[in-house]
Formats: C-alpha cells, sequence, structure tokens
C-alpha cells in the first residue's frame, strides 16, 4: 500500500491501442491491499488484456464480493462499470446485469473465500448457466483480509504463518469448475504475466463462462516456508501443461511447421487461439481427460497452469433462455411494457 | 547484458542528468532541495563549491544543465534550474563566515593569474585556502572580465559581480588592476611557481565584405563594442541598427543598441532558426523587446552614401534539409538591401596572444590556439597553464569555471613536484532515503504544475535606463512551486537482486514504464523488449545480476524514472531502495588532503 497518488505523467512513448488509448487509461484508484500482493499483480494483467484486446473501458462492468481481492476491481478501469456486492453474492449479481445487458464484457473477481466457502453454490450455478463472463479467481489459500485463517483452497499440510498445520483437503476451484460443466477452465500464477495475460484475454473473448483460477500469494500471511500458495513454491512446482498464447484474427499467423504441434480454437468472436502443446501431450478438449491430468498431476504436488479446458460449442445463458441480444436499458419504455392488451393476448394463450 | 556497475560513481552521476550535463557538475537537485526547505544560505553554500558564481550564474549561465533536464522528457519545459540558483543568491544571509579562509602561513609556492576573469578567479578560488600565494594581473580596471565587458549590466548587475569576485579577491589574492602582462617572457622571468593564462577570447571577428574599411566609423566589433559601452565609452547608437549574427553576444548587442536609443533593431541571420547559436531564452527576451530575426539572410556588402553608411546588401539564402536536420544544399535566390545607421558584428570571437614569444616552448596550432592538454589544462611548456576562453575558444563561464578547477589541481600538484596526470578518481555517497514505513527525507509526490514564468520589468520602463535589471526574479509562491517541479535525480534507485522475490510489484505501479522483469539479452534487442521501448541511447539501462527465483534480471531505463519512489513503496522485501547519491568531486584541497602523509596515532 502507498500513500502517494501514482502521478499522472505517463511515458511519451507508451504504446496505443485500436482505440487510441494507452495502457494507463485502463487503470484504476491506488491499491489499498499490502505491497507486493498477487492481486495487484493480477490486477495489472487484467489492465493489459483490456488495452490489448482494445476493449471500451465503458463497454465493461467489473464485479466483486468482499475479501481482499473484491478490492481490486476499484484499481483498473475507473471509467467503466462496476459492482462491489455482498460475500460470496457476486455470481448472482452478475447473472441479473448479464440477462439486462449482455453486450458487455462481464469481469467477475473473487478469492477462495469469496468463491470456495461462502460462495460456492453461486459459483456453481453461474458455471452451470454458462453466464457469459470472466471469472477471475484471485487464490492464495489464506483470509488475508481477518488475519491468516485457512481457505478452503489450502492444501492438506501447508503451514500458516504462526506454524499451523492444515488438515482439511481442500477444494481445487479447476476440477470442481470442470466436473460442473465449466466451458473455459484455466490456471494462472500472478507471478507469470507472460502466461496470465493471453489467458485473461482469451477469457474475456470466450462465449460462456470464463474461469481463470490464480495462484496470487498474500506476501502477509502466506509466503513463507511451509505454505504451498507462495511465490517460491508455485515457481518451484510450476508445470504449464500448454503453451497458450492469444493470437486476434487481425495478426494471425500461421505456422506449417508447427502443424502437428499447434491446435487453433476459432472463437466466437472469430478470434482464435493458438495452444501450443509443451510436454504430455495435452489435449484441453478432453473433459474427462483434463480433469484425470490435473488430479494426477495435483497428487504429484504440482500446480498444473494454462489453458485446461474449453468446449467452445455450449450456448450461453443468454441463448439457452432466449433472451433479449438488445440490452434492456435501450428498448425504451413501449417494448418493456407492452400494455394491457398484450398481457390479455398471451394470457389468453393459456386460458 | 553484463550487470550494471553501481559502483563507479559516473553511472550514477549520469543518471542525475543536470548535474552530468554541468561542466563543473553542480549538485542540481542538492540545492534546489535546500531552497525547498528555506535553506538558502546552505542552497548557496553547496552550489558555490562547484560554481564559485552562483549570484551571476544565477542570472547569466548558458544552462547546460537545463536542455538535458529530465522534466523536459517528462513535459515540455525542464525546471527552471538557472532562475532557482538565483533565488538562494537572492534570499542567502551574510555567508562571510562560511567562506573558506586563506591561512595566515602561506606554503612558499606563488602563482600568477593572467587576466581576472571567471577561470583565473576560480584557480584563485581553490588554491587560497591553501596558502597559495596569488597574483592577479588584470588589463582592466576592474576585475571579471567578459562577465564585465561583455556582459551587459541590464543582465548582470554590477554589484552581484563586485560581491562574488570580493569573496574571492578578499581571502588575499594580490589583484593588480590595469596591469596587463605584455610578456609572457618577463612575467616567468619573475620566478613563479606556476601560471596559469585565463585571459579569454577578446578578439572578435571581423567581417571583410566591401565597403568594411569605408565604413568603418559605423560598423562595430561586438565584444568591443559591448566593452565600449559597459565602461561608458559609447552612450549612443544610430536610429537603425543591424546586428550580423544570431550568438548570444548578439542578443546582448542588439537588446543594448535598444537602451542607446536604437528604434529599429533587426538581427540578421545566414541559417534558419535551427541552426542559431543563441539560447532560446536569449531570443525569446530579444524578440519580446521588438527585436526582428531575419533569417536566410548572408551579407554581401556594406553600401556607402556621400561617404556615410546607408544599409547593407544580402544574400537571399535558400537551403535543402534532410530528415535528420542537416543542411545538405544551399543555392542564392537573390539579393536585398537593408538601410541602416550602424551596423554591429558578433559573428564569433577569437583568442590573442600578441603577448606570448613564440620561443618559450609555449606551442600553438594553426589557428593561433595554444596546444593545452584537454585534462590538466597544461600547455607544452611545463608549469604554464591554460583556461577558459584562451584554452579551447569561446565556450561559457560555467566551462571556464570547471576549467579553473581541474587547473588549480594541476598547479598544485606541480608545485609539489607530482604527476599532474594521476589525478583523484571520483567518488560518491548512497545513502537510503527511506525514513519509515512511507516516509521519504524527500519530497517525492510528482507536482504536475508547469514551469513558471520569470517576471519582468515592463517593457515601458525598462529602456528608460541601462543598467536596469531587466529579470526581477521569483517571487515566493513562485520558486515554491518551481522547486517541487525538480524530479529528485539525484535520490537514485537501487537495487538488490537476491531480495527480490519477483512480484512485479513495482513494475506494475511505476507510472512511466521504466521497469521490466524479463530474461537478458544484447543491449539493442532488449530495449525494444521493455515495458516501454527504451529509445534514447542516451541513457542507460541498469540491469541487475539474475534474479533468485527465475533467473531473469531486474531492467530499468533510466530515461523517464520521476524518482516518485513507487517501486520502494511497493516493493514487499525492500530489493528497490531510493538512495540519496552525493557526487565527490575532487578540487585542488582534496588532492592536497589525499598527499599528506598519515600520521600513526595511539600505540
Amino acid at each position: 500500500m502507498s500513500f502517494i497518488a501514482k502521478p499522472k505523467v505517463s511515458h511519451p512513448g507508451l504504446p496505443r491501442n485500436a482505440l487510441g488509448l494507452t495502457l494507463r487509461d485502463y487503470e484504476g484508484g491506488m491499491s489499498t491491499l499490502c505491497a507486493g500482493c498477487g492481486h495487484d499483480s493480477i490486477t495489472a494483467a487484467l489492465v493489459q488484456a483490456a488495452f490489448e484486446l482494445s476493449i471500451p473501458p465503458h463497454r465493461m462492468a467489473k464485479l466483486s464480493g468482499i475479501g481482499c481481492s473484491s478490492k481490486t476491481p476499484a484499481y483498473f478501469a475507473s471509467a467503466s462499470h462496476g459492482f462491489n456486492s455482498v460475500h460470496g453474492r457476486m455470481a448472482s449479481v452478475a447473472t441479473g446485469a448479464n440477462a439486462a445487458n449482455g453486450q458487455l464484457h462481464y469481469i467477475g473477481v473473487s478469492g477462495d473465500g469469496d468463491t470456495l466457502s461462502i460462495g460456492l453454490g453461486q459459483f456453481c450455478h453461474a458455471v452451470r448457466r454458462n453466464l457469459n463472463m470472466l471469472y477471475v479467481l484471485e487464490n492464495n489459500g489464506v483470509y488475508g483480509l481477518t488475519k491468516g485463517q485457512f481457505s478452503a483452497s489450502a492444501d492438506v499440510g501447508s503451514k500458516a504463518k504462526k506454524g499451523e498445520v492444515n488438515q482439511q483437503p481442500p477444494i481445487d476451484p479447476c476440477q470442481l469448475a470442470l466436473s460442473i460443466g465449466c466451458t473455459f477452465v484455466a490456471r494462472s500464477f500472478s507471478g507469470d504475466k507472460d502466461q496470465l495475460v493471453p489467458l485473461l484475454k482469451a477469457g474475456l473473448s470466450h462465449r460462456g463462462f470464463a474461469m481463470v483460477d490464480v495462484i496470487s500469494p498474500c506476501v502477509t500471511f502466506n509466503d513463507h516456508e511451509g505454505s504451498t500458495k507462495s511465490y517460491d513454491f508455485t515457481r518451484k512446482h510450476f508445470h504449464a501443461a500448454i503453451y497458450a498464447d492469444y493470437v486476434p484474427p487481425a495478426t494471425e499467423i500461421r505456422s506449417r511447421q508447427a502443424a502437428g504441434s499447434v491446435r487453433e480454437v476459432t472463437m466466437h468472436d472469430g478470434s482464435r487461439l493458438l495452444l501450443h502443446k509443451v510436454g504430455a501431450d495435452y489435449d484441453p478438449s478432453d473433459r474427462v481427460a483434463a480433469f484425470e491430468y490435473l488430479s494426477r498431476r495435483q497428487s504429484e504436488g504440482q500446480v498444473v497452469t494454462g489453458l485446461l479446458f474449453i468446449d467452445e460449442g455450449k450456448p450461453d445463458m443468454h441463448e439457452v433462455q432466449n433472451l433479449a441480444t438488445e440490452p434492456l436499458n435501450t428498448m425504451g419504455y413501449a417494448n418493456l411494457n407492452p400494455g394491457q392488451k398484450a398481457l390479455d393476448a398471451i394470457q389468453a394463450r393459456f386460458r | 547484458m553484463q550487470p550494471t556497475d553501481i559502483s563507479n560513481p559516473q553511472y550514477f552521476h549520469k543518471v542525475v542528468d543536470c548535474q552530468w550535463g554541468c561542466p563543473a557538475h553542480t549538485d542540481v537537485p542538492g540545492y534546489i532541495r535546500l531552497i525547498a526547505q528555506g535553506r538558502y544560505t546552505d542552497a548557496y553554500m553547496l552550489n558555490r563549491q562547484a560554481n564559485v558564481f552562483p549570484g551571476i550564474l544565477g542570472r547569466v549561465c548558458d544552462r547546460p544543465c537545463e536542455p538535458v533536464c529530465r522534466r523536459a522528457r517528462v513535459e515540455k519545459e525542464p525546471v527552471a534550474i538557472c532562475r532557482l540558483k538565483r533565488v538562494a543568491s537572492d534570499l542567502r544571509e551574510d555567508v562571510a563566515a562560511l567562506l573558506p579562509k586563506a591561512p595566515r602561513r602561506k606554503n612558499g609556492k606563488r602563482v600568477a593569474l593572467i587576466g581576472a576573469g571567471p577561470a583565473s578567479l576560480t584557480v584563485a578560488n581553490d588554491l587560497l585556502p591553501m596558502g597559495y600565494e596569488v597574483v592577479i594581473y588584470e588589463a582592466l580596471a576592474v576585475p571579471g572580465g567578459l562577465m564585465r565587458s561583455n556582459i551587459p549590466s541590464f543582465r548582470l548587475p554590477a554589484e552581484v559581480l563586485d560581491e562574488e569576485i570580493g569573496m574571492i579577491v578578499g581571502m588575499g589574492a594580490d589583484l593588480r588592476l590595469g596591469t596587463p602582462v605584455k610578456s609572457m617572457k618577463a612575467l616567468l622571468a619573475e620566478g613563479y611557481d606556476a601560471v596559469f593564462v585565463g585571459s579569454g577570447a577578446p578578439k572578435g571577428k571581423n567581417l571583410k565584405l566591401p565597403g568594411r574599411d569605408e565604413a568603418a566609423a559605423n560598423i562595430h566589433i561586438g565584444i568591443a563594442w559591448l566593452e565600449s559601452v559597459a565602461f561608458g565609452h559609447v552612450e549612443r547608437i544610430g536610429e537603425r541598427v543591424l546586428i550580423i549574427g544570431v550568438g548570444n553576444t548578439a542578443m546582448d548587442c542588439c537588446r543594448t543598441s535598444l537602451r542607446l536609443g536604437a528604434k529599429n533593431v533587426k538581427v540578421m541571420a545566414r541559417k534558419p532558426r535551427e541552426f542559431f547559436k543563441a539560447s532560446a531564452w536569449e531570443l525569446q527576451d530579444a524578440e519580446e523587446e521588438t527585436v526582428e530575426i531575419v533569417v536566410n539572410h548572408s551579407p554581401k556588402s556594406f553600401v556607402m552614401e556621400k561617404g556615410r553608411l546607408t544599409g547593407m546588401i544580402f544574400e537571399k539564402m535558400e537551403y535543402e534539409i534532410d530528415a535528420r536536420g542537416r543542411i545538405t544544399a544551399e543555392k542564392i535566390a537573390g539579393e536585398e538591401f537593408f538601410p541602416c545607421d550602424d551596423v554591429v558584428l558578433a559573428i564569433g570571437q577569437e583568442n590573442a596572444f600578441p603577448w606570448v614569444e613564440r620561443d618559450l616552448g609555449i606551442e600553438f596550432d594553426k589557428w593561433d590556439v595554444p596546444v593545452v592538454d584537454q585534462v590538466t589544462y597544461q600547455g607544452t611548456r611545463p608549469g604554464v597553464f591554460f583556461g577558459g576562453d584562451s584554452a579551447f575558444g569561446p565556450k561559457n563561464i560555467i566551462w571556464a569555471v570547471e576549467h579553473g578547477h581541474q587547473a588549480a589541481i594541476s598547479i598544485h600538484k606541480y608545485c609539489h613536484g607530482e604527476d599532474i596526470a594521476r589525478r583523484m578518481p571520483y567518488g560518491m555517497n548512497l545513502a537510503t532515503s527511506k525514513m519509515g514505513m512511507h516516509e521519504w527525507s524527500y519530497s517525492n509526490a510528482y507536482d504536475p504544475v508547469e514551469r513558471r514564468v520569470m517576471p519582468h520589468v515592463s517593457l515601458k520602463e525598462r529602456f528608460k535606463k541601462l543598467n536596469l535589471e531587466v529579470e526581477l526574479g521569483f517571487t515566493a509562491e513562485q520558486f515554491t512551486r518551481e522547486v517541487e517541479r525538480c524530479l529528485n535525480c539525484d535520490i537514485q534507485t537501487v537495487f538488490t537482486a537476491k531480495l527480490c522475490i519477483e512480484c512485479d510489484a513495482c513494475v506494475d505501479i511505476c507510472p512511466t514504464r521504466c521497469l521490466t522483469i524479463t530474461t537478458n539479452g544484447p543491449e539493442d534487442e532488449l530495449r525494444q523488449r521493455l515495458s516501454a521501448p527504451a529509445n534514447n541511447l542516451s541513457q542507460d539501462l541498469y540491469v541487475s545480476t539474475g534474479l533468485p527465483q527465475t533467473g531473469r534480471v531486474m531492467v530499468k531505463d533510466e530515461d523517464l524514472c520521476v524518482h516518485c519512489s513507487l517501486c520502494a513503496e511497493r516493493c514487499p522485501t525492500g530489493a528497490w531502495d531510493m538512495q540519496k547519491f552525493t557526487l565527490k568531486v575532487p578540487y585542488a584541497a582534496d588532492e592536497a588532503a589525499e598527499s599528506v602523509p598519515q600520521t600513526r596515532t595511539g600505540t
């Protein structure tokens, strides 16, 4: 946390995106999180991703619940919409907002407490509905805001700052998401922006529920020896299942040479995601294999990162529910409220 | 890239662009900070260590510090460094007790200084406190050299000169006014231990064109004419005046002409404006005073009628300029007549050494400029040193001061039989400026205020009196804002790789995208891979050793850092620290201290 404001000066040579905006146009207020918090790095990655995708800031909606993670939407895209809801209830609020206006980029930011404890049910049902949003889970395995208790993602045997050992089995958000039908499952690390930024861009471009679990060390309560969510542990046990690079259609480059090792996924907006396989022959379209792979690596103490699963074929909530594509706030009163006659006609059909 | 060697003082020195740009390496951020704290006397004394004449240079310095000021890269306008120097001088208290003193017991060495200009006075300033007997020979009846004779008093009042020269001469220099040295041979015969030549470049260049000799009565050589004005020998000039040349002397000539009664003054430039030698602010001041600057006109001839100068003919020039701003071709596109009553030639000046016999072992090159060593300032005859404009041709006052400091070191070493080429290296001190969790010993919040504009005497008033100082100095409101524009470039960002956990916090918070954590590579390629491309090649990359977790490196582009300390505030492990850098510039006295043998103490 810093007490002086980030000065308005900017590098005159800063690159500009298709909208003519610089990275700094996607920034928000000054963070009040601890110095070195992984969440701030994720914020920076979100800024980078939105900048690179040239999303107009006013076409973004940021949503969150309660906790350190849920403070972070205040720290990016000041010019966008935002709703800081109740603990664990962000998914419902996002569902409502999305139903009313499906044309915004919804970015939910939540934590391991907010998602996997009090908000677990909310999370699961948003996944089931394939709500069109990017859901970023800032996962540090600890309740930082209440001074360091284990969270539902803390690993068995991992130590708290004072030395207490965790006995409860963790909930792995990626395995959970896979098991309940999530259409985009990814994991990354706040200390690896080269991987995180393309994943966030892919998540923002995915039509459906894109869950990105980000290991985000809590420097104050969970960055010590014995922690399995520390910078050091994560770097040592980091296993990239897949190298994902986000390639927007305008600059697509196909490599003949890599034909056998590159899988191309066409996103709903027409842009493409190129998946480079490294190491094991990982297939991100096979839900069962993904689940099995994650479980095996987890039992070996490895943190698997990258795009773990993607399914572009499943309809999102708007399509399933046949919701209006036009935002309700632009429909006009006459359309939203067609009057008594129209109601009478509908009711007559059911008599 | 190899990790940056931050134990070399010159690395961090270069980051303090103003100090690096100043020939005398004045601690600019240091004194600006003292002004901000209201410590004007301390600011003056800190300034005086390097530049000897803060009051004078606070008015007329050529300001090599300002074009390189980092603030000009972040915005458009640099910090008004020169004007702040004047603030310290204007507001200081009596410094008599703080000035160096000459010891009563002398060291037995006698040194002759020729000319009482800034170079010689600096030598005297450095040598007198060390016990040297210093004799200064000055041709004019007053000391100061070109500072007195060539800079009009409406820019530099005589009282300011008298006071600061007095501080030096007052230490006990034997100042012999009205005593030109007519023979170097005779002077050497007097048995001085060393001789320093600081006689300037007193000869104005002439322009041999048709009509020059016939119209001589109304054609004046700029620096000689300014001197005549300074000493009251010239009190008027014709109504229409043409100034030939567009350097700073030309600006002084045109503004002086206006004060002597000229109504229509034109400065004639041969080339387009981007090739002018005059400082931007001097051009601005002249134009504000209604001087017209005519570009692309090359003088061709003087025109006489009935035995009197009536004007000049100029060739109209056209230039082709390439993308890099260089002239690739020129052609003459006609002629034009400009009527005038007087012409002032301000096209340059030269050294003049008619008084140095050529059989003394003092060599001159083909331009009749003495052959001088660029480090020691010694000529080809041992014991004879040169400095200021007389050494390498016309530069400016602050260069003369630096020459004086360096020559004083050489003179001291020479007089004590030491090798004058073996000089003390620069040193440095680095100390954390962190005082608490979020407290810093300097004001690090970026103030977006624009450069303050110096108030001037109104146009109506300023021509009434020749010596009425035009610049009024900053008001309290102005300088308290202006000091906050300084980016504290002497507070260095020092990185300790082994403490870094690679959390990216510093990289994310940096407002100017100076920082990057990445894999190492060759410099050219690395520069393009940074958070923002580092295209200013004059600014170094600060590259760390490999980071403990991934072996990548921390790279800082020194170009646009605003020293806000946010990287250090965000760093959870203290891997970044903002450290106050103090450059230790060795002066003659330091060399003397070094040569004193260490005495054993204790048992």
